[in-house]
């Protein structure tokens, strides 16, 4: 039988095909796209068992578990694409937490009429991006919606991961005098995309940052097993991390300006644009805060990695009733740095 | 950032802060009023008013394009956007700006209005080029430096042909308002707004030049520097006109010699006389209805003017009550003097125009400054905890 239907059956047309109801609709040609591009690309034991999840036994320790949405505009920057930075996004949610990322699970939303072409090179970016962070893509669904009823493709992912006990890492524990800490220059992610949108197009040699972080966060956890608090700036940008962190730990924040690393070239886009560097999205950054004590030992660790090599202590967390996050300008005044307002880009991640 | 960092020099800034402080009389203010919504914007972000003496007060001008336009005009927008198959192009700012029945131009988007925000009025000639069955007006706002762009788009339209292509025109005029602010009741009677000189406007002066101003220094005696937006250039300004104080000079001063002549741009200005007119009168936000204050588009020009095209009819609509936002536009109060600040009225929920722009007093107060505010107030409530 299975003779017959294997030659029977053309193979998916990824030169010049297009996704169309069929690849949703639960029949053989959704199996065959399955088979023929998200498993061939994904290929782990877990997914060659065929089943609608995956199985494992959980090493010892606290699970954690985070989930992304993917919905970037254009697909394809510079520097990445929706797929690695799916696989990106969600490894760093986990990580964040101290946590080593052990699985994920995707989930595609396909819009009719999307070239096949696109997706193959979305889902083997992907591939790439979990075999090189050794997170393993275990389990996923895949749904078409009608031509205009989406944009391309969205992604959302899920991740499992342990963490160790005795890691206790979390964002209400900022406490003032604790120093803050990011890994290398901002708003990188943000200024790539920007440079492709529509009425925007400049040129520019900024890629995005976008890189799965457990590997850094974890030697950061060895050298300072009692950092306090650890977040990826993601959309909104390093100024609505800090708020968010000193809201959640009843804290204010007193960042110098001088001190925080941004690209020229990602200073002259912002500046032209009307932007600032503080609110724009970042995929490979995190920020750190531990106790002042620590600050230099995390410092050097994060050095030491090559994610990390321009990282910088920002500044100190202070007492303050009103939890304002200020910063110390460059030109010599104070300002707040404010929860972000409105909407400075949509579609970013 | 070659030619931008320059001006944002912390040293150079406290050699200029120094220098204000040696030169400034203990015993007399100096009230000083920016009157650009640039210069607002960069005297809060860079945390100006916190290097300079006691006795120098900036006064917050109305030269916020977004801020002195009336819900009025707001809700005529809002009634073009709800016409079928219109499409509306508008700067980013103006989207939030709360209009009439609870509604702004985003609320509008929400409900099925094809606005698009664009970055350029030639955005606007592109769209109306691409949708040839549809028809498209640009909303068109600001002083001077915006005004040749528009007038650009409307040429180009009509060498394009467009028969689909048409502005509602906002534009308003500088000099008006200055003359509005310092023959106000509050100004020259009754002495509740002190006003002892200008902080010219950066870009609009690359326009106009700035031979405008020259009136406004000589007729009311108030000393004028034309100053660039970037933090050093309000600084130096500042300093010139504690100098023109100090010396009891009124005159026109220019620190913005890299970028502003006597004269202007005459190529804008021409193109702008060639499309535009005064209009007899026009509604400020704030200022209420000043005379020859801005600009409606040249009956030669008729086919592009939104106005004509749809019968716009204006209808002035008053501010909410609890609104500040005229007493701020005209100087005669701040944005802490007003009770909805920073309670009801925020960036995420303005109530009034100055909390929407990045220009606005209000925004740019709350945005940058109010940690100074919170500090004053802090003192009792931390005692009360340790209590």
């Amino acid at each position: 039988m299975s003779k017959v239907r294997d030659g029977y059956v053309r193979p998916v047309d990824f030169r010049h095909g297009r996704v169309d109801m069929t690849h949703g609709s639960g029949g053989r040609a959704m199996a065959q796209l399955i088979d023929e591009l998200f498993v061939a690309a994904f290929d782990n034991e877990w997914l060659r068992q065929m089943n609608d999840q995956a199985r494992f036994a959980p090493p010892p320790g606290r699970m954690v578990i985070a989930t992304d949405s993917h919905v970037v505009s254009p697909l394809f920057f510079p520097g990445g694409d929706i797929g690695c930075l799916s696989v990106h996004g969600t490894v760093n949610d986990v990580a964040m937490s101290g946590a080593m990322p052990l699985h994920l699970a995707a989930s595609f939303i396909l819009e009719e009429g999307f070239p096949l072409a696109d997706l193959k090179r979305i889902v083997e970016s992907m591939a790439k991006a979990a075999r090189e962070a050794n997170v393993p893509i275990v389990t996923g669904d895949t749904k078409v919606v009608e031509k205009g009823k989406g944009d391309g493709v969205f992604i959302t992912t899920t991740g499992v991961g342990v963490v160790p006990d005795g890691i206790d890492i979390s964002g209400d524990r900022a406490r003032p005098g604790d120093r803050i800490l990011v890994n290398g220059t901002i708003g990188d992610h943000g200024v790539a995309i920007m440079s492709l949108r529509e009425n925007l197009e400049f040129a520019t040699t900024i890629a995005s940052d976008t890189a799965a972080l457990h590997g850094l966060v974890g030697a950061m956890v060895a050298a300072v097993p009692g950092i306090r608090c650890l977040r990826d700036p993601t959309r909104g940008g390093l100024a609505t991390t800090l708020n968010e962190l000193a809201r959640q730990s009843g804290c204010g924040m007193m960042i110098h300006e001088k001190r925080i690393p941004v690209q020229p070239q990602v200073s002259a886009a912002c500046e032209f644009l009307g932007l600032d560097p503080l609110y724009v999205a970042n995929e490979g950054k995190l920020v750190a805060i531990a106790a002042a004590a620590d600050a230099e030992r995390l410092l050097a660790a994060m050095r030491a990695h090559p994610l990390g090599r321009q990282a910088a202590i920002i500044g100190e967390a202070i007492a303050d009733p009103h939890h304002f996050v200020q910063m110390e300008t460059s030109f010599g005044g104070t300002r707040i740095v404010d929860w972000l307002t409105g909407e400075q880009l949509p579609r970013i991640c | 950032m070659k030619y931008i960092d320059e001006f944002r020099d912390g040293d150079l800034a406290r050699k200029l802060a120094a220098a204000i402080a040696a030169e400034v009389h203990p015993d007399r203010r100096y009230h000083l009023m920016e009157f650009c919504g640039g210069h607002t914007h960069a005297i809060s972000r860079y945390g100006i008013a916190g290097l300079l003496p006691a006795n120098v007060n900036m006064i917050h001008g109305p030269g916020c394009p977004v801020c002195v336009l009336p819900i009025g005009r707001i809700d005529n927008a809002i009634e073009l956007a709800a016409r079928p198959g219109l499409i509306l192009c508008t700067y980013a700012d103006t989207m939030r700006v709360p209009a009439s029945k609870g509604l702004s131009l985003m609320k509008a988007k929400a409900r099925g209005g094809d606005i698009r925000m664009i970055y350029s009025s030639a955005d606007a000639v592109r769209i109306a080029q691409e949708n040839p069955d549809r028809d498209v007006v640009f909303f068109a706002i600001g002083f001077e430096t915006t005004t040749p762009p528009t007038a650009v788009a409307i040429r180009q339209a009509e060498a394009l042909g467009l028969s689909n292509f048409s502005v509602f025109c906002n534009h308003v005029l500088t000099p008006a308002a200055i003359a509005n602010i310092l023959e106000s009741k509050e100004v020259r009677e009754l002495g509740t707004v002190p006003l002892d000189g200008f902080i010219g406007p950066a870009h609009v002066s690359t326009v106009i030049g700035s031979q405008p101003y020259e009136y406004f220094a000589e007729e009311y005696r108030r000393p004028v520097v034309i100053a660039g937006f970037e933090p050093l250039d309000v600084m130096q300004a500042i300093l010139m006109l504690v100098r023109q104080l100090n010396e009891g000079r009124a005159e026109v001063e220019n620190e913005f010699t890299r970028a502003v002549t006597r004269e202007g741009n005459a190529k804008a200005k021409a193109l702008v006389a060639d499309v535009f007119e005064l209009r007899r009168t026009f509604e400020w936000r704030g200022l209420g209805e000043v005379p020859y204050s801005a600009l409606r588009i040249k009956e030669r020009y008729r086919a592009f003017d939104a106005e004509a095209r749809y019968a716009i009819a204006y209808t002035s609509v008053p501010d909410n009550k609890a609104c500040e936002c005229g007493a701020i536009l005209r100087g005669v109060r701040k944005p802490t003097d007003c009770k909805v600040f920073g309670t009801v009225c925020t960036p995420e929920n303005p109530i009034g125009s100055c909390m929407v722009s990045s220009e606005g007093a209000c925004a740019a107060h709350y945005t940058y400054g109010r940690f100074r505010d919170a500090a004053v107030v802090a003192a009792p409530a931390v005692t009360a905890t340790a209590a």
